[in-house]
């Protein structure tokens, strides 16, 4: 049986899909949510293979929108965990009205619009305002990272109406329903498998469309793309609106997942470890992002508890092992089997 | 110099041209063009017109200002005086895409096609439709654009490597490529810069033939060293240095004069 790369592609997404609902049956309450934390990062990955890996477009900033999205969602469950009062941090620092800009995020439908318009806006006019500029490749790179920095600042700094360094933690309910127990935390865990299947099939078809095709071209050759008629810097602005919008949905499941959010999730190292996730997925493989975040996800959790001093030289190993010796990462490794074994056992 | 102007602008020499191909018509010119970097001006105050179904050989020594004036017309540098007019529009200072959307198609000198894309998939996303990028995630590949890749295929010799990646062709079929994705666009300038470097003599015989072809029905300019195969192709040449125009008329003309020799031709 020989099958088409795009074909192999959509069976792993299933085949992914069906093994992360599987876990409901096998795998205990705790480990299941931590498996949902990892899969909030997958998100983050997604976003990542799109515009690193198809249009080369490295950002280590993606722990903004990441952290715009888990803001927005903690936001609102804030409220309502502390409603009718304030939340407990404005309190402890004598604010005595709500911030207008809280405001938006009684509502529930409000809020989920906002989670997803706030960071496609954002993302999409500073990454044109860049790329018209023809600012690209590491000197990008370095803009997102300066500004991941700056908004962990930000945030440190604003104790009073936004948690300051301590996040905004302590909610437990979701609409009234309590989101700490087994049962809802089972249903939180299938409802974030079911979108990401979702949001994998969408990054399949674009990866598989002319605009897929367009981001390679634009990765390899930007300037044959630009006079072939087309407005580069808005189609790779559009696609970092897109990454955004995938980061942010992540960091809404993360605050649910996990009932908390802070600055040291959204910034410069959480930044870096989301493109490693991608690396190591393999950053042309939509699942292997998925794949990369579970495995990294799991790593991390295991090497801290027990090298609670050296996990992150164990971290930075395998991304140098990936970047030197697989450049594609296991997805690469993987498409490389196939393809060996179509050959008939050839070496390619 | 200011001797050189003259003969580069005398209005005898203009009418003097003889090729039957050339219309009198003339869709581009650019207007007392110049550019500096740093201070160097590396075109500068030049003038030229091309007609529609000529096909015009720009030579002259490394460093004449050839490519930078291909570059300004097209957009990827901007003059720092002068205009680019084509069709009767200044088209100067629009970006990039734009200026490809009013019909110039622009090659560049060493071949740029999308090696990690088949032939075909270079060919479709050069096609001037759906490049939104709304348009280019729903675009749905039909019959009528397999025909036209087929067609664009076909007219640069590589209608039986659709399939092949870009990046496994010869040097000289990625040429053809990057020809053929232009021509896909349906330019009505089209500006070559060395189309036929590192081909074989057969390889460019057939460019010889197909650079004739589309002079038909657009103008083209053409960036080239090899003085037979400017003589094979030329309608008319002109001559740069140093950024200036140097001398313009038919091939014959070109090589027989002491000034075009002196620079350029002596060596």
């Amino acid at each position: 049986m020989k099958l088409t790369r795009e074909a192999t592609e959509y069976l792993t997404v299933g085949l992914l899909a069906a093994v992360l609902l599987a876990f409901t049956m096998t795998l205990d309450p705790f480990r299941l949510n931590n498996v949902g934390k990892y899969l909030s990062f997958g998100f983050v990955a997604i976003g990542i293979v799109l515009t690193w890996g198809y249009g080369g477009v490295l950002s280590l900033g993606q722990g903004i929108f990441f952290g715009l999205g888990g803001y927005m969602m903690a936001m609102f469950l804030k409220l309502e965990a502390s409603a009718p009062e304030l939340p407990d941090f404005m309190v402890w620092s004598g604010i005595e009205a709500l911030p207008v800009w809280w405001e938006p995020f009684y509502s529930l439908p409000i809020t989920l619009v906002l989670i997803h318009l706030i960071p496609a806006v954002g993302a999409y006019l500073f990454a044109y305002a860049i790329f018209r500029k023809r600012v690209s490749g590491v000197y990008f790179a370095i803009v997102t990272l300066a500004l991941a920095m700056t908004m962990t600042v930000l945030i440190v700094g604003a104790q009073s109406t936004i948690g300051g360094a301590n996040g905004i933690t302590d909610f437990r309910t979701f609409l009234g329903m309590d989101i700490v127990d087994d049962a809802s935390k089972m249903v939180l865990y299938v409802l974030q498998v079911l979108v990401l299947f979702t949001v994998m099939l969408a990054a399949l078809k674009l990866t598989n469309s002319r605009l897929g095709k367009i981001l390679i071209a634009i990765r390899d050759k930007e300037d044959r793309v630009r006079f072939s008629g087309y407005n580069t810097a808005h189609v790779k602005a559009a696609v970092f609106a897109l990454a955004a919008v995938l980061s942010a949905m992540g960091g809404a499941f993360y605050s649910l997942q996990t009932g908390l959010i802070a600055p040291s999730l959204i910034g410069v190292v959480a930044s870096v470890e989301m493109v490693i996730y991608a690396a190591v997925g393999g950053r042309l493989s939509v699942p292997g992002a998925v794949v990369g975040a579970i495995l990294i996800g799991f790593l991390k959790s295991y090497l801290s508890e027990t090298f609670p001093e050296y996990w992150l030289y164990f971290l930075g190993s395998i991304f140098i092992f990936v970047v030197l010796f697989m450049p594609k990462g296991l997805a690469g490794f993987f498409d490389r089997l196939r393809v060996g074994r179509a050959l008939g056992g050839e070496a390619r | 110099m200011s001797a050189s102007m003259q003969m580069a602008r005398d209005p005898e020499q203009e009418l003097s041209i003889r090729n039957e191909n050339v219309a009198s018509e003339e869709t581009f010119r650019v207007e007392d063009l110049s550019v500096s970097f740093d201070g160097f001006r590396a075109v500068d105050n030049l003038c030229l017109s091309v007609a529609k179904n000529e096909l015009r050989v720009i030579i002259g020594p490394n460093g004449a200002g050839k490519t930078t004036l291909l570059d300004m017309i097209c957009g990827k540098t901007r003059p720092t005086e002068g205009k680019v007019i084509f069709d009767g529009e200044v088209v100067s200072g629009l970006p990039e895409y734009q200026i490809v959307k009013k019909g110039i198609g622009r090659k560049f000198q060493t071949p740029s096609v999308y090696e990690d894309l088949s032939v075909f998939e270079n060919f479709e996303i050069s096609m001037p439709d759906a490049q939104g990028v709304l348009d280019s995630l729903f675009f749905k590949r039909d019959e009528a654009i397999r025909e036209r890749v087929s067609r664009a295929a076909a007219e640069v010799f590589l209608a039986d490597q659709l399939h092949r990646k870009a990046g496994t062709l010869s040097h000289g079929q990625k040429q053809w490529l990057e020809i053929g994705m232009l021509l896909i666009q349906e330019p009505r300038l089209l500006l070559l810069d060395e189309p036929v470097a590192g081909m074989s003599p057969r390889e460019r015989e057939a460019t010889a033939e197909l650079l004739t072809r589309v002079a038909n029905g657009r103008s083209v300019i053409v960036i080239e060293h090899d003085m037979d195969f400017v003589k094979r192709i030329a309608h008319k040449v002109t001559v740069l240095h140093q950024g200036r125009l140097l001398a313009e008329g038919s091939a014959d003309e070109i090589q027989s004069n002491p000034k075009v020799i002196e620079v350029y031709l002596g060596h």
